[in-house]
């Protein structure tokens, strides 16, 4: 009984409003009115709490991000500088080191050419000494063969003629001697 | 029993795929006054409830790194806010909260209708009709006010030979006075008929042999309806950046 009734409300609704219930202009009003309280609702809500606060948050996230990057920024050129700096440290060490190494070369090689000096000058004096000694000794060694060569030759003249004359001996041996 | 049974099948046959959009009276009573609380004012309310929360509740922290209820409220403010600058150009910024204020009622008022035995406030013309009326004005008033008399540019193809200016400056007009039409019917069209095929296929569901057809063509219209109560409320949203550009710019 109550679904019959129900279902001739319904057709009644239906006999009522053409097919569509959207082209029911009777409630039109009512969907409008409440349409636009609904709008303006909204409006109110978005325009004066929900978009400036989001707005705000945006902005905000924006200035961080801005902010990390350029300390970001800033930080990755400190590394850069420091890097330079302690290359340059470097450089200079081993610039230093290329430095005192030539110096002590260049003085160890002073002193070994002092020495060197030296012992060529003592070399020489030593060579030049024994070189007189040489000397002396071959002028000793002539004079000896001179005396040897008068006594033999007059020898050899004497036992081949008997008489030597020792004048002519002395002269005979010298003229050979030299030529 | 037997008729009952039988009256049952017939039933089953018989559909009302469009009583889902009758307005009625919440609290009793047949007649519906301009004031009177109908199943349009509690769903109106629950669009603007969704909108607070979403908007305002998942903002509410305000963090820097956003929470997920805020990264939504973000997406959908950076989402409107950049179609409005990309399609209406920068000087339509000003009307963003207006934008906003229809894309947001649009969009939750869509999915609000695909909850089970709800009311589909968008489906009906009064309101669609209403909205896109909202922004014909707009547009026209923010078009004469920026650019006086210039705004009539907006039909005189200057771009066209001469001859064709007057007829192309006929059909101009007549798409311009067709603009609230379409875009009022194009909403609660799409929401209707998608509404009114899940309906139907629901009263198929009543004869044992179709009803598993039914139900996947019913969770198959569902799925299509979720993708156009976001679409329409999109497009919506969009036209009115377009005609807002027709408004700020009338030169072709």
């Amino acid at each position: 009984m109550a679904t019959q009734t129900h279902e001739a409300a319904g057709q009644a609704a239906e006999a009522a409003a053409p097919g569509m219930p959207q082209l029911d202009f009777s409630n039109w009003g009512n969907q409008i009115f409440w349409l636009l309280v609904t709008l303006v609702v909204i409006y109110f809500v978005l325009s004066r709490i929900a978009l400036p606060r989001i707005a705000a948050v945006l902005a905000e996230r924006q200035g961080t991000i801005t902010n990390d990057i350029a300390a970001a920024e800033e930080l990755k050129a400190k590394a850069v500088d420091a890097e330079n700096a302690y290359n340059k440290a470097l450089a200079d060490a081993r610039a230093e080191a290329q430095r005192i190494i030539a110096e002590t070369k260049a003085e160890i090689q002073a002193d070994l050419d002092a020495a060197t000096a030296k012992a060529d000058a003592e070399i020489a004096a030593k060579v030049a000494e024994g070189e007189t000694v040489i000397a002396g000794i071959r002028a000793t060694a002539l004079d000896a063969v001179k005396v040897v060569a008068k006594d033999t030759a007059a020898e050899i003249v004497a036992a081949l003629s008997g008489e030597a004359d020792a004048a002519t001996v002395d002269a005979a041996v010298a003229a050979r001697i030299k030529g | 029993m037997a008729t009952e049974a039988h009256g049952a099948e017939e039933g089953g046959l018989v559909f009302h795929p469009m009583d889902q959009f009758i307005v009625k009276p919440l609290f009793g009573g047949d007649t519906i006054e301009w004031y009177t609380i109908t199943n349009v004012t509690l769903w109106m309310a629950l669009a603007v409830v969704a909108v607070i929360a979403m908007m305002v509740l998942g903002t509410s922290r305000r963090a820097t790194v956003p929470s997920r209820s805020q990264s939504i409220g973000e997406l959908a403010y950076v989402f409107v806010y950049k179609m409005v600058e990309d399609v209406a150009g920068k000087d339509a910024i000003k009307f963003f909260p207006y934008i906003m204020t229809l894309f947001m009622f649009i969009v939750f008022a869509n999915f609000l209708g695909l909850i089970p035995m709800s009311f589909t406030t968008t489906s009906h013309f009064a309101v669609t009709v209403v909205l896109a009326l909202l922004v014909f004005l707009t547009v026209t008033i923010t078009g004469f006010v920026k650019n006086g008399m210039h705004f009539l540019g907006l039909f005189w193809v200057s771009s066209a030979p001469l001859p064709l200016r007057p007829i192309l400056a006929i059909i101009e007009l007549i798409s311009y006075f067709v603009r609230p039409v379409s875009h009022s019917i194009r909403l609660a069209g799409n929401v209707m008929a998608g509404h009114a095929v899940i309906k139907v296929f629901a009263g198929f569901a009543a004869i044992a042999a179709v009803s598993p057809v039914s139900v996947i063509a019913i969770t198959a219209m569902y799925g299509l309806e979720v993708l156009v109560a976001f679409i329409q409320a999109y497009v919506f949203t969009i036209l009115t950046c377009v005609y807002l550009k027709d408004a700020l710019h009338p030169s072709h």
